[in-house]
């Protein structure tokens, strides 16, 4: 164990503190891809859930129809990031507030990086990789 | 506690500020926390089963053919509902941390929040039931 310093409790002037301002800006990171995903995932709820019958439309040509366009694909990749990023955000902090070991925290964010990684890579993968001739 | 005493201490707590624990603010907390978790575990199920696009289009056929049953045509239901109070509710966050007077009007822009909410899941549950429906009860294809 290496010696901590501390201040006095009544030292009239504390030690600059060393935090650093990832919370500030994981707070502004928030309600900025809020924002963009309040257009992105609405308009994709509406697109797939609501017009012209929903989910019952839905098969691997509509998905080929789609990512024809660069448009799409950029649409679906810029929302597969953020709401991964704004979502496993937000878990990091649900888990920051409700685990009560430290081991616990430690590896639940771990299972929690791990599988933000695995998804946002997956999902460029296929986007990216997407072939409307596979051979069924 | 807070809970019980909201009523008369509601805007006169130490410090001057307004009591928002155990009142209806908090519940909004609590629903945009749920939410959101929910929906985290929703996607990471769905990019998985998007992913096999890149498999088969049969394999991805097959799955999406699961869907489109009336069970889970609610859960559908359900997780737009919860997206869209996320959203809107985000939204209000964002107004009461940037607009000066976001924090006076929070239970107002709450019952905002639900007014709207109301509002667009009566004909978003129409048209998402709507196929569902005619198909239970035509008994048909």
């Amino acid at each position: 164990m290496s010696e901590l310093t501390l201040a006095k409790p009544r030292a009239p002037r504390r030690p600059a503190a060393r935090r650093s301002n990832s919370e500030l800006y994981s707070w502004l990171f928030m309600r900025i891809s809020g924002v963009a995903l309040v257009v992105l995932v609405l308009g994709h709820l509406f697109i797939m859930n609501i017009l012209d019958g929903g989910v019952h439309r839905i098969n691997f040509g509509f998905v080929a129809g789609r990512w024809a366009s660069p448009f799409w694909q950029m649409w679906d990749l810029a929302m597969l990031w953020l709401a991964q990023i704004h979502g496993g955000n937000g878990l990091r902090t649900v888990i920051n507030d409700y685990a009560r070991k430290d081991a616990t925290r430690f590896w639940l964010k771990v299972l929690l990086y791990v599988s933000m990684v695995l998804i946002i890579a997956l999902g460029s993968y296929v986007i990216f990789t997407f072939d409307p001739n596979i051979t069924d | 506690m807070a809970g019980t005493t909201a009523p008369e201490r509601a805007g006169t707590s130490k410090g001057g500020g307004t009591l928002y624990r155990g009142d209806l603010g908090m519940w909004s907390w609590v629903a945009h926390r749920i939410t959101g978790v929910l929906t985290f575990f929703f996607l990471f199920a769905h990019v998985l089963d998007t992913a096999l696009v890149r498999v088969s289009p049969d394999a991805y056929d097959k799955v999406i053919e699961t869907y489109k049953n009336p069970i889970v045509n609610l859960f559908e239901v359900g997780l737009v509902g919860a997206v869209l109070y996320h959203a809107l509710n985000g939204i209000r966050v964002m107004l009461v941390d940037f607009w000066e007077k976001g924090a006076r009007y929070q239970k107002q822009m709450l019952w905002a929040v639900l007014g709207v909410w109301v509002l667009v899941m009566i004909p978003g549950t129409y048209y998402m039931m709507v196929r569902t429906v005619t198909d239970l009860l035509g008994g048909g294809h």
